[in-house]
């Protein structure tokens, strides 16, 4: 029982799980679930009675049973006590504290990840404002690598998304091109197939290998099909770099997604004895979202934050290159407006840049949702004052396979313009090598095609 | 906004691959943003779909048409009071309001082998510019069939169907509704086919869809021939679902050309 007096009135929550939920920052899914505040004075004694819960209570009283559910086996399984050990005396409201003070340092930051559990990382952001996301978050320093060096300190990287709405490949191509063109591609060139048959994604596998081979592109391909048709693909000795999956923050979540812990170590091990990383061997994408478990019905009674948590403690067993939240994508019914897709947005890198995973934002919406070019704007500059890993290139923020809005090529050349920011380092070389950027990593004054693509539009008799 | 001439923009010389997909690519850029004219295309697009969301619908055309083909209709409301509500809790869109299910349970069901329920979903526009001509298209092939009165639904989503059908114990359902707009498709129709459909029994399973209705995308003939073949092999099978496969072939626009890859080809 989780007690707290507040305003004349006593509020009582019954578990840690409630405590969390009712604590939580308004959003439409956790209305939808049932689990949210009734009313603003419930939030905030709520975010009271969390602030003084200890750390150390979130080993002790797991939110889904133990027994029941294999993300907890692995949260508490897999918990390291020694590094927990510096902050095992904190309560929430202390940690809160204590990741703002300049005791938090990046190598502190670093040291304490393994000893945090994600239940402990979500209680605190309930009670972190959107400025305190930001600072904590740019503290936080994950370097990943496979054929470039991702989330080095004043980087960006993006990934070049060249969805076409029946996988054609001179229809993928355009975007691919029109997307190097604009200096995009450095986190992945990852598509996501129209249809999710084993046909498509080898031929689609096969086109990015051949791309990236041909053009000589420090950067690396991705299918976003599932796992198995992946596992399929591989067997038959297609040229994978990444696998991918969504995922999310319960066994039963997992289950609708056709997805366990084995199959995903399984599917890591494959693609790893293929050997296509030459710097680096981390060669898993994941994909999550606030509401993916209460759309599957499988949120277990949590609030969909602490389910979205929960969901990078799969990814961080598997080493990933890239974790990447889709904010906006799941529709008005779990986040309501742009208000509650940034809020989301920002929670989710923190979360995950503290729990030590390499995390990026689709920074997107749909157009049901209350929610506009501006509301992403605002999003995608304060992800990258928090120091985000990578967002998605999309040409003209439309995707037109998947019918919703996420940022531009332009956007990332806004972004990086205003901030300093660059490519990840072997892939800016490739650009400027080009004569994509200049020496300033800007593109170049004139709009002449760069040598290395001329022979291939003039094909097409332009 | 005579982009040609304007010294501010930089355009892009591989506009030629425009012909390969529908994406805005070679957009240009003034300094490294889009253009203003790149800009408020995009705005377009966007007032338009969320128009299609948000403008609530009509039926009041719709009925008089139906009227004029002898048809009788009946005008229900669900749960889901108003927009916001709609959007934010789909449950509520799955279930008729009390005053909507009274005058339902007033009129007693002759006997009935199929309802068309016509419901507004995500997009008004959709079913404000579709439903009609697809409506009669349809109707002439289900003279043998005893209907329902056309059900018209505000805030519906597609199992506000199963209680419809319920109430006539109707044999097969046939739901029109407003897709989720996308930004070059914002007026999509969407149609969903349940047998023996069910309230709170029937699930996403036990459906056929066939998405995709608007005038770039699936036409009302290619739905219309995919719906009967599907009513054919649902009354065969007695089911509808994932065991019953759309088996109609697509007719691709494709033309071969796009099928080589300039880039490596």
């Amino acid at each position: 029982m989780y007690k707290v007096h507040l305003a004349q009135l006593s509020y009582d929550f019954k578990t840690l799980r409630n405590l969390m939920a009712k604590a939580t920052p308004s959003r439409s899914g956790d209305y939808l679930a049932g689990v949210g505040a009734a009313n603003n004075l419930e939030r905030v004694a709520a975010q009271w009675a969390l602030a003084d819960v200890p750390l150390k209570q979130f080993l002790n009283e797991a939110l889904v049973p133990y027994e029941q559910d294999e993300v907890t086996r692995l949260i508490i399984d897999e918990h390291d006590i020694a590094a927990f050990a510096p902050i095992s005396h904190l309560t929430v409201g202390d940690f809160r504290n204590w990741l703002l003070s300049e005791q938090a340092t990046t190598e502190v930051l670093t040291s304490i990840a393994q000893g945090l559990t994600p239940e402990m990382v979500a209680a605190v952001s309930k009670i972190m404002r959107i400025q305190d996301l930001i600072l904590v978050a740019k503290k936080c320093r994950v370097m990943t690598q496979f054929r470039n060096t991702i989330g080095l300190e004043n980087r960006l990287s993006t990934r070049l998304q060249p969805n076409h709405p029946t996988d054609n490949p001179a229809g993928v191509a355009a975007s691919i091109l029109d997307g190097l063109l604009y200096g995009c591609g450095d986190a992945v060139i990852g598509i996501n197939p129209a249809s999710d048959n084993l046909e498509a994604t080898l031929r689609l596998l096969h086109m990015l290998n051949d791309v990236i081979e041909r053009y000589q592109i420090p950067t690396q391909s991705c299918v976003l099909a599932h796992v198995t048709t992946t596992l399929k693909a591989i067997a038959q000795g297609a040229p994978v770099d990444l696998v991918f999956q969504s995922i999310a923050g319960t066994q039963k979540a997992n289950d609708s997604f056709g997805i366990n812990l084995n199959l995903l170590n399984e599917a890591r091990h494959a693609v790893l004895e293929l050997g296509r990383g030459t710097l680096g061997n981390n060669c898993m994408y994941f994909e999550t979202g606030q509401g993916s478990a209460l759309s599957a019905n499988a949120h277990e009674g949590m609030d969909q934050q602490t389910c979205e948590v929960r969901a990078y403690a799969v990814a961080r067993k598997f080493k990933p290159l890239l974790v990447n939240t889709v904010v906006g994508f799941i529709g008005p019914e779990y986040l309501y407006d742009g208000k509650q897709i940034i809020r989301a947005g920002l929670e989710d890198h923190f979360c995950g840049k503290l729990l030590g995973l390499p995390m990026g934002c689709d920074i997107c919406y749909t157009n049901h949702a209350e929610a506009d070019q501006d509301d992403m704007d605002s999003l995608l500059t304060q992800l990258a004052v928090a120091g985000n890993t990578f967002i998605m290139g999309i040409p003209g923020s439309d995707d037109v396979m998947l019918n919703y809005q996420s940022t531009s090529f332009h956007d990332a050349l806004y972004v990086r313009q205003v901030l300093g920011l660059r490519p990840a380092p072997e892939f800016e070389r490739w650009l400027q090598q080009q004569g994509i950027f200049n020496a300033d990593n800007q593109l170049l004054q004139k709009s002449e095609v760069p040598a290395l693509f001329k022979a291939s539009l003039q094909k097409l008799g332009r | 906004m005579n982009q040609p001439n304007d010294p501010a923009v930089i355009s892009n010389s591989w506009d030629s691959l425009k012909q390969f997909t529908p994406a805005r690519i070679a957009l240009g850029r003034a300094g490294i943003s889009l253009t203003t004219r790149a800009s408020l295309d995009f705005q377009l697009a966007h007032a338009l779909a969320r128009d299609a969301v948000n403008i609530p619908i009509d039926f009041s055309e719709l009925e008089l048409s139906l009227s004029l083909l002898g048809l009788e209709s009946l005008t229900l409301n669900t749960q889901a009071e108003n927009q916001q509500m709609y959007l934010q809790r789909p449950d509520l869109g799955r279930v008729l309001n009390d005053v909507t299910l009274d005058c339902l349970q007033q009129t007693t069901p002759n006997y009935t082998d199929a309802v068309i329920v016509v419901a507004d979903g995500l997009s008004s526009k959709a079913i404000e510019h579709h439903a009609l001509p697809f409506l009669t298209l349809l109707l002439p092939q289900l003279q043998a069939y005893h209907l329902a009165p056309v059900c018209l639904v505000k805030h519906g989503r597609v199992a506000i169907g199963d209680a419809i059908a319920e109430h006539y114990a109707a044999r097969l359902c046939i739901v029109l509704i407003g897709e989720r707009p996308g930004l070059s498709s914002p007026d999509s129709m969407g149609l969903y086919f349940t047998y023996q459909a069910r309230a709170k029994l029937s699930t996403d399973a036990d459906r056929n869809c066939i998405s995709n209705i608007h005038s770039n995308g699936l036409s009302y003939k290619q739905a219309l021939k995919k719906l009967m073949f599907l009513i054919n092999e649902a009354e065969k099978l007695k089911l509808t679902g994932v065991n019953l496969k759309d088996e109609t072939t697509e007719m691709t626009t494709d033309n071969q050309l796009q099928w080589v890859n300039f880039l490596l080809d």
